[in-house]
């Protein structure tokens, strides 16, 4: 089993379309070999997770990749960086730190990526469609492009990301293919009662408990309640591939690949069916908050994954509701061009009065960005909530964005329904 | 003793044998600047894998660890060699990188790790279509 390379791939590999294109495809061709792939396949699109700066290796390898007159042969988005470009007055990072991290998110934007900077690429006009075969890093987009979508990408990420940019190509292996996307562990949802299922914080944990029980199977989960909108499935995915390595699930009923248990399992039979109960949900989400009920917060975090508009609407009803200034800020990640619209709307006037931080480009848990640290930091986010505490040394409270509203009131961790 | 197996990135390399009991995670698990473990949750905290030929069941977390493995290589602090039990993808990328840009050399590895110890003698060949590993026992644990 060798590597097939089409007429095509040599031309790039022998540098006649340059430099820089040459050396992405060396190390396709490299990784692809490793890997044991039998040729490459064409991407339509890409999606970069190296704006983060890990080193001067980062930089390195992207300004030799913009020396050598590279280009990405598609459609290309970026993923969070390091810094709010639009907002630099809430960052809290110095300028040494400052420095490499902005050279980084310009020179990938030098290679003629779309300067997006969201991790929610699925959200802007580069959502791709059922069955594309794309090259996409950042893990809830994967998880959400491949099971959500159904769009086709493996788990990439750092350098190889772009070099399948670089190239338009990618292995033809694992999720690209049919045959490797079938379910093969099932998770069966059973005894919870009607008036549970349809909290924000059902998605999160099931996401939670998925994870850490999927070790690299496929899972399929059965007795999933249809979700409200995608942003349930968002935060499920983006659990599951915190708190483990999950690029594809299937939800019977719910997700495109699985109108049928059946299907989910391409007619084969699951290896394990791990049952999980309303007692596991609450477990998972008592383990994902490190301070106890009333301890007092310094923030709420929303939006990891970044906002969607939906979700923006949602909260801009509910502060509406209330009117009240809140005890402490609400910082909201979301995607720069999901602020731009808003503002168009002119739905973002008068957020001062609900003390309401929009921050794009980056995430609150990768960057000095919170003002206050003398407290713990609520949030609706299983991706946040499990970081953060690693990332930046915070506590941290989990809840229902209600929760989380309530709690920026009272100045303490506040749940409405326990 | 002499045993085959794969490798995932091509090369020569010999020194002594950091055994690990469990996956490690580059990112978030290895210092950059001194090639120190630094992951709080695993059983080898402490020790350093510069200069090692690092030996684990296989590789673990993010996929930046990419780029923690060739930032490691490129400062003089990454292992030797990686040989693991399974094939990961993450490492092997870092090392493809690290020897794109600086000419640095890391290969890895894909072999049995049973009966090797830390502190034995290894030899890295993998050059043509295999990789053959030499272990000299000298380690502590050594069956």
């Amino acid at each position: 089993m060798t590597l097939q390379l089409t007429s095509y791939d040599q031309s790039l590999l022998g540098g006649e379309q340059g430099s820089a294109a040459a050396s992405a495809m060396k190390i396709l061709v490299a990784f692809a070999e490793a890997i044991g792939a039998e040729a490459l396949l064409d991407i339509t699109q890409a999606h970069v997770d190296g704006c983060l700066y890990h080193g001067e290796v980062s930089l390195d390898f992207v300004e030799r990749l913009v020396q050598g007159g590279g280009r990405v042969r598609v459609p290309t988005t970026l993923n969070v960086g390091a810094l709010d470009l639009i907002h630099p007055e809430i960052m809290r990072i110095g300028t040494s730190r400052e420095a490499p991290a902005r050279r980084l998110m310009e020179a990938h934007e030098a290679l003629g990526c779309h300067p997006s900077f969201t991790c929610a690429p699925y959200q802007t006009l580069f959502r791709p469609s059922f069955g594309e075969q794309i090259a996409w890093g950042e893990s809830n987009a994967i998880v959400f492009a491949n099971s959500v979508i159904g769009a086709r990408t493996n788990r990439y990420g750092d350098f190889i990301d772009l070099c399948c940019a670089l190239t338009g190509r990618a292995p033809a292996w694992g999720l690209h293919l049919d045959e490797n996307r079938s379910g093969r562990l099932l998770f069966r949802l059973s005894n919870f009662p009607d008036s549970s299922i349809a909290s924000d914080s059902l998605y999160v944990a099931v996401g939670l408990i998925v994870g850490e029980r999927s070790d690299e199977r496929i899972p399929v989960i059965e007795g999933l309640p249809p979700p409200r909108d995608e942003d349930q499935l968002k935060a499920f995915g983006a659990a599951a591939a915190s708190t483990g390595s999950v690029g594809l699930f299937h939800a019977v009923g719910v997700t495109p690949e699985a109108p049928s248990l059946a299907a989910a399992f391409a007619g084969g039979t699951p290896d394990e069916t791990i049952v999980v109960r309303p007692a596991d949900i609450d477990d998972a989400l008592r383990r994902l908050s490190t301070v106890p009920e009333g301890a007092p917060i310094a923030a709420v975090c929303l939006g990891t994954p970044h906002f969607s508009r939906r979700e923006w609407d949602r909260l801009l009803r509910l502060l509406d509701a209330t009117k009240a200034r809140r005890c402490v800020p609400i910082y909201v990640n979301t995607g720069r061009a999901t602020l731009q619209g808003l503002e168009q709307d002119g739905l973002l006037r008068d957020i001062d009065r609900f003390n309401l931080i929009p921050v794009v480009d980056t995430c609150t848990y990768i960057t000095a960005i919170l003002e206050r640290l003398d407290g713990a930091v609520m949030t609706n986010s299983g991706k946040w909530a499990h970081y953060a505490p690693g990332n930046i040394g915070v506590e941290v409270a989990f809840g229902d964005l209600d929760d989380c509203l309530a709690s920026a009131a009272a100045g303490r961790v506040t749940r409405l329904r326990r | 003793m002499m045993r085959l197996g794969r490798f995932l990135v091509a090369g020569e390399a010999s020194g002594s044998a950091l055994v690990l009991a469990e996956p490690l995670s580059f990112w978030g698990g290895v210092d950059v600047g001194t090639g120190a473990i630094i992951d709080k949750s695993h059983p080898d905290l402490g020790r350093n894998i510069a200069g090692r030929i690092l030996v684990m069941p296989c590789g673990r977390g993010s996929s930046s660890s990419s780029s923690v493995l060739a930032e490691a290589i490129r400062r003089g602090v990454g292992p030797l060699a990686i040989v693991m039990a399974r094939p990961d993808p993450i490492l092997t990328v870092g090392s493809i990188v690290a020897r794109s840009l600086y000419d640095l050399c890391c290969p890895i590895v894909v072999a049995t790790i049973e009966g090797v110890a830390t502190d034995d003698e290894v030899k890295i060949t993998a050059l043509e279509s295999a990789a053959q590993i030499d272990v000299a026992g000298s380690g502590h644990n050594q069956p």
